[in-house]
């Protein structure tokens, strides 16, 4: 393997990375925070891509500069107001009830890819991918890939920052850890639900604004992110950011690899779901629970 | 009293018929013995009359396949409505059964019942997808129906009731592989969907190098689900084959060609399954399909008078639709071609129509006169290399009049023993 294929084979695990990072992160955020499994995660993508692209569209007919950054904006914009709608009149009733939460969303999951059939037909138009491509001996590699490997890591480090370092963020945690406690100290656990649940919406609408140009806008197109999503949240575990961070990678390293040297995507996918088999079996409560035995114990021994 | 509350109670059946097809199955056969010979498709244009001829139209305008269906159901719409215009078949009208199988197999088999057992079609036209050719093939054999399927295919379908009109792959393939080898050069890479259609076609584009003394340098099979290309990509710049025959399918997979486009990937590319059917040259945006060759025996886009003609009276009767796809053409010259039948056998006997077809028939169609195989029930087709150029115009080359000879080979011959098979390249070549 030459130096160029090596270079391949990284920009293909930088690729599956950014993928599942900005696949889960919204789901992340909902199922770490109320204990509810979205599975209409998919759908709240694709309302971000479909904004971003009909917006897109629009506003390159009429010539307005920078259209495609403006548009993403739309999408996100839109995602959270459809969020925070779901919210208000069906998610705050299912708020750490699992099961019944799974039943709900997978309703609305069919509902809007029906509705999204009707209103806009089986297909809409693509955004072309924007910019040129590195190229490295026979290779090349749009930019707009890499672009959406920095943006991974900067939604990342947005949410480090978000959750440890604002207010905001020391409610949230504190709503998690001991919701009682935390309204007795006069937090608003319900608007802190609203709120995250809100902010989870709009990380998956900047999601399907992200990948618009990447995708053959269809109303299934939702399908593809939830699977990669939820198997990713369950090897990661109930903590946002590093949960998301290290299953990106555990899962995206064996799907880039083992497609690059049997070039087969299907060998890859299985590969990816091998891993992610092995992983639930050997840590149940995913690679948070590992990370908090592994903390702990370092306090035991620190003792 | 009685008779008010009876009628009261058919009203209700009625109505509730249009709730669900399997419920309008058994309520039209209640009703067929209470004397009255219409039963309630609440949603179906056919409450047809016994006597008069009725034909099958069940094509999918909603669901996965719309796309790829809406316009083969409004060609034979058209074409039917042509021929009723000028005399009917036999001077009978002809009337239309067509309700919308939603591109869901299932329902395909509760429609293709209804329409065999209560409406009694004459002839049918059904199916886009071979998977649904497939669920509701048994059915056709169960009843000996004379069944038409329009589509593009892998071919190879030997069924003594059954005409597969659309090219087959060896057809297609046929027109562009030998091209391409010509044009650019022996060392191809294919990349296809993986699943039974673009299994085979990758079996018959390995066949095809073979007897041209070319040489495949690469080969992937992609999940349907699948919309993501980057490593595929990288995997054909590694390989520079002179060119890719693509038979990737369906809206996930056209993201590949907004990556080759990304990736600047100039590398020419053949193909069975793009823009003919799915006008993709017209729904994604230049350049992304430049350098793309596919065999087609028709496209809109085709400058002949017979073409042209066809193309005008259907924007005619339908000017919001969006494309003429190949398969719409095939269902308006196969209409066309049962007409015939039907005229020279002077009844609507399935068994005499197809007697007829199997004598030997000649159509018309938009793509040129062609004639139907009558030991294979394939037609032999004007096969055409589409090529789209940076800015997605189509132009044609490279026409030949291509025989489906996969079945000959494989000693299919209809007219002599009656089978219901579907053969496989890997049967009949090594």
């Amino acid at each position: 393997m030459g130096p160029y294929e090596l270079l391949s084979l990284f920009f293909q695990f930088l690729d599956s990375f950014a993928f599942l990072v900005l696949a889960t992160v919204g789901l992340a955020i909902i199922f770490g925070m109320m204990g509810v499994i979205n599975l209409a995660h998919g759908e709240f993508i694709l309302v971000g891509a479909y904004a971003t692209t009909l917006s897109f569209h629009s506003l390159a007919d009429l010539g307005v500069p920078l259209a495609l950054p403006i548009a993403m904006v739309v999408g996100v914009l839109v995602t959270m107001v459809f969020g925070l709608v779901l919210e208000v009149t069906v998610m705050r009733r299912l708020y750490g009830r699992l099961l019944d939460s799974m039943v709900a969303t997978w309703a609305i999951s069919l509902i809007m890819i029906q509705l999204l059939r009707i209103q806009f037909g089986n297909s809409i138009d693509n955004i072309a991918i924007p910019g040129g491509n590195v190229s490295f001996g026979p290779y090349t590699n749009p930019y707009y890939e890499l672009f959406l490997v920095g943006a991974a890591i900067a939604v990342l480090i947005g949410l480090y920052w978000l959750f440890t370092r604002t207010d905001f963020g020391m409610r949230a945690r504190a709503t998690i850890q001991d919701k009682e406690t935390a309204r007795s100290m006069g937090v608003d656990t319900d608007r802190m639900y609203m709120t995250t649940f809100v902010i989870g919406s709009g990380l998956a609408g900047l999601t399907g604004a992200l990948y618009a140009p990447m995708q053959s806008m269809s109303p299934e197109a939702g399908t593809g992110f939830l699977v990669e999503a939820f198997v990713t949240v369950v090897v990661g575990g109930t903590s946002v950011i590093v949960g998301t961070l290290l299953a990106s990678g555990l899962l995206g390293l064996p799907k880039a690899g083992f497609e690059y040297a049997f070039n087969s995507q299907l060998i890859g996918q299985v590969a990816m779901l091998v891993v992610a088999i092995v992983a639930i079996r050997l840590m149940p409560s995913g690679i948070t629970g590992l990370v908090e035995s592994w903390r702990q114990s370092r306090r035991e021994s620190n003792d | 009293m009685s008779e008010r509350r009876f009628s009261r109670r058919r009203a209700l059946a009625t109505g509730l018929s249009g709730v669900g097809v399997a419920l309008a199955g058994c309520l039209a056969e209640e009703d067929d013995g209470n004397g009255s010979g219409n039963g309630g498709n609440g949603e179906t244009t056919g409450t047809t009359d016994d006597d008069a001829p009725t034909v099958g139209i069940l094509e999918n305008r909603t669901g996965n396949l719309a796309l790829e269906g809406t316009s083969k159901h409004q060609a034979s719409l058209l074409a039917i409505e042509e021929i009723n215009e000028n005399g009917g078949v036999l001077g009978e009208e002809v009337e239309v059964f067509d309700p919308d199988p939603r591109s869901d197999n299932q329902r395909y088999t509760e429609l293709t019942q209804e329409a065999i057992r209560d409406e009694e079609v004459d002839a049918l036209w059904a199916a886009y997808s071979s998977a649904a050719r497939e669920t509701i093939r048994p059915l056709i054999n169960q009843h000996d129906q004379l069944y038409f399927y329009t589509t593009q295919y892998e071919g190879g379908v030997c069924d003594k009731t059954t005409f597969p009109v659309g090219a087959t792959a060896r057809q297609q393939l046929g027109a562009v592989v030998p091209y391409l080898i010509e044009e650019y050069g022996e060392r191809i890479y294919i990349i296809a969907a993986d699943y039974n259609f673009g299994q085979l076609s990758g079996e018959w584009v390995n066949i095809l190098a073979e007897e041209e003394g070319a040489e495949i340098v690469g080969e992937e099979y992609i999940p349907l689900e699948s919309s993501s290309f980057s490593s595929t990509i990288n995997n054909i710049q590694g390989e520079d084959p002179d060119f890719i025959m693509s038979m990737l399918v369906g809206g996930n997979h056209a993201a590949f060609y907004q990556e080759r486009a990304a990736n600047d990937l100039d590398i020419p590319i053949g193909s069975s399954t793009t823009m003919a059917q799915g006008y993709e040259h017209l729904r994604l945006d230049p350049p992304a399909l430049t350098d793309m060759y596919v065999g087609v025996n028709y496209m809109q886009e085709l400058q002949t008078d017979a073409s042209q003609e066809f193309v005008d009276a259907f924007y005619e009767k339908f000017p919001d639709a969006e494309y003429i796809n190949q398969e719409a053409q095939n269902n308006y010259f196969s209409v066309y071609m049962w007409k015939e039948a039907v005229e020279r056998a002077g009844t609507f006997d399935q068994e005499a129509v197809i007697e007829e077809l199997e004598s030997g028939i000649e159509v018309d169609a938009p793509e040129g006169p062609i004639e139907l195989d009558p030991a294979t029930h394939h037609m032999t087709h004007h096969m055409r290399v589409a090529h789209a150029d940076e800015n997605h115009e189509i132009t044609f080359d490279g026409e030949q009049y291509i025989e489906p000879t996969f079945l000959h080979d494989a000693g299919c011959d209809l007219t002599v023993e009656s089978e219901q098979t579907q053969y496989e390249p890997s049967d009949v070549y090594e």
